[in-house]
């Protein structure tokens, strides 16, 4: 069994084409009150670009690929280090009246599933 | 068997991390679940990247020698870059924020950019297929990353002023059309490499320094104001080009993260233009501001100010307020002194709501974030369409640092520069305030016929200090709280 991964042509189109909408999907849920974690929280998930930075890096043959591959894993490395970082701190900031601000990854910052259901 | 096993563990790893990408940011569609959201995001990113150095066991001969040099040197640049940015992020005021995302973004795009270099030098894409994305990656990331330096320099106020000649967006144009034909010629050069006037690497140096300087030169003359736009833009330049690379590298995570973030950035972008009343071409290639001398219909009524603690003591005996936050207020820092006012109001029994406009901030959504910050819940936090028709209803409408955001003249007066911009309708309660500096324009230049209505007020002086004064007055009724 091959585990090689080979995408070519529609193959990769078809993944593009998929994502993308997805992508369109799920940002065009989020309410207008998030756009800056939004935001902030895609930059982060583009830090994924460390991973390829990682790969270039360690077939990197000359002194030259070495350099820029150092860059790659740098710079990518900081896109998603510093993506997190304030996407985490600013979400960490939203809370409702009567509740205390809801922490990092457990917030539990009430049940409210509309977040303007008592607009009414 | 190794290069078998490291196959299978990358490949079940990045997919993985796939899935969690997309449930991390559908989980961000509620402020409940959000911080959930990116800490699941979170977990995907650092599996990934453990799983990234199983890539060791599978180098091509040519770099197996440099194998442990190599691994050295990822481990420093992961902590590096790493810790640097993790420091910075952790420190960076919010008020800041939009530069600090411009600055990580512009990190994403010239780490795809880097990728694409080393391919290319490298000689490692085959094929015009491989090599014209590479190079179609390699000029989005140059652009996204060049383009973000200047937006950050833009935005930290390094650069003040838009720079703009005459004739720029013609030598923009042929900017980008050197760019594309060094490309192409990269491409069939690469066929047949006889042909060749210069040695190869010597073309690709200059491709990289035409997409850079593209980015720089597309981003110079582009006024502070609409930079949330531009860096919306450039999110879903790097996301594309983090995309392209991905396939290039042949891994699918990187195809699937990017090609998200590339729609993501795509749909917010339209949504900052429509809420600017403006076009995504318009921000990019037109020179907003500039027409300050534009004509306008004759102004009744005069300029009413009144002192912030009689302002402070109306509000106090209102039933109902609703607060127009705009980036005067951000700019004062007066976002907790003015919870503290309303708190007060609020134990007075007066109902307070905040209206926040779609471009209140310099990047989408930042006045809900400094709101946030500042303690407000936000369940008192209203988005335009959600609270508009409530003005006509509502005592007083507290307008705090923000002007075009509510000039009717963008639903009445054809000839004006925001006609046609969804506003808020702070004009419709039965009596406005504003608190501003001085009797200064909005950034369109144009003057704002509210203020000159017969229920308006205005309270001269910094949002902070006036917000202080306010506070001062209405504890000094000592009356006592309600409910």
């Amino acid at each position: 069994m091959d585990f090689q991964i080979s995408i070519s042509g529609f193959v990769a189109l078809y993944i593009f084409m998929l994502t993308a909408f997805a992508g369109w999907v799920i940002i065009g849920r989020v309410p207008a009150i998030l756009h800056t974690p939004l935001m902030s929280g895609s930059n982060f998930v583009h830090g994924i670009v460390v991973v390829g930075g990682i790969y270039a890096l360690l077939n990197a043959s000359t002194v030259q690929e070495q350099v820029i591959g150092f860059v790659a894993v740098l710079f990518g490395a900081g896109n998603a280090a510093g993506g997190y970082a304030v996407t985490d701190r600013m979400l960490a900031m939203f809370k409702t009246s009567g509740h205390p601000a809801g922490h990092g990854a457990n917030s539990k910052a009430g049940t409210v599933k509309s977040i303007h259901a008592k607009k009414h | 068997m190794l290069i078998l096993i490291s196959h299978i563990g990358i490949g079940a790893v990045d997919l993985a991390a796939a899935f969690l990408f997309l449930y991390g940011l559908h989980r961000m569609s509620s402020p409940v679940t959000a911080p959930s959201g990116i800490f699941v995001a979170g977990i995907g990113m650092a599996v990934a990247v453990v799983a990234s150095f199983l890539y060791a066991f599978d180098v091509g001969a040519a770099a197996r020698a440099n194998l442990p040099v190599n691994l050295g040197l990822a481990v420093v640049a992961l902590l590096l870059g790493g810790g640097v940015a993790w420091w910075g992020g952790r420190k960076v005021a919010m008020t800041a924020m939009p530069q600090m995302v411009a600055i990580y973004n512009g990190m994403g795009g010239g780490a795809a950019g880097a990728i694409a270099a080393v391919e290319l030098f490298g000689n490692k894409a085959q094929g015009a297929t491989a090599l014209f994305m590479t190079l179609l990656g390699a000029l989005i990331g140059a652009v996204s990353f060049s383009g973000s330096l200047i937006a950050w320099a833009k935005l930290d106020g390094v650069i003040n002023k838009p720079v703009r000649v005459k004739g720029q967006q013609v030598f923009n144009g042929l900017a980008l059309l050197l760019t594309v034909a060094l490309g192409a010629y990269i491409v069939v050069a690469s066929a047949d490499s006889a042909a060749l006037i210069l040695a190869m690497p010597t073309w690709i140096y200059l491709f990289f320094a035409c997409a850079l300087a593209l980015g720089i030169l597309m981003t110079l003359p582009i006024g502070g104001a609409d930079m949330p736009v531009v860096i919306s833009i450039f999110n879903a330049f790097t996301g594309l080009a983090v995309g392209i690379e991905g396939y290039v590298l042949q891994n699918p995570a990187l195809m699937i993260a990017g090609m998200v973030v590339g729609a993501a950035g795509m749909l917010l972008t339209l949504l900052m233009a429509k809420a600017m009343n403006r076009s995504v071409s318009n921000v990019i290639f037109t020179n907003f501001g500039d027409v300050v001398t534009r004509k306008q219909g004759k102004i009744k009524g005069s300029l009413k100010p009144i002192q912030p603690g009689d302002a402070g003591i109306a509000m106090r005996y209102a039933a109902s307020v609703i607060i127009v936050p705009g980036y005067g207020l951000a700019v004062s820092q007066g976002q907790a002194k003015l919870y503290d006012f309303v708190k007060l109001l609020q134990t007075g029994g007066v109902s307070v709501k905040f209206a926040v406009h779609p471009v209140a901030g310099r990047m989408p959504g930042q006045m809900d974030v400094l709101l946030a910050e500042a303690g407000v819940p936000y369940d008192l936090i209203f988005q335009l369409e959600d609270i508009n028709d409530e003005f006509a209803s509502a005592d007083v409408a507290l307008v705090i640092g923000a002007n075009d955001v509510v000039n009717p003249a963008a639903r009445i007066d054809k000839s004006s520069a925001i006609y046609g911009m969804p506003i808020l309708n702070a004009d419709h309660a039965k009596q406005v305030f504003v608190i501003k500096r001085g009797e200064g324009k909005g950034y369109a230049g144009i003057v704002n016929e509210l203020f000159y209505a017969d229920n308006c007020n205005m309270v001269y002086g910094d949002a902070q200090a006036v917000l202080i004064k306010m506070s001062e007055a209405v504890r000094g009724l000592g009356l006592p709280a309600v409910a």
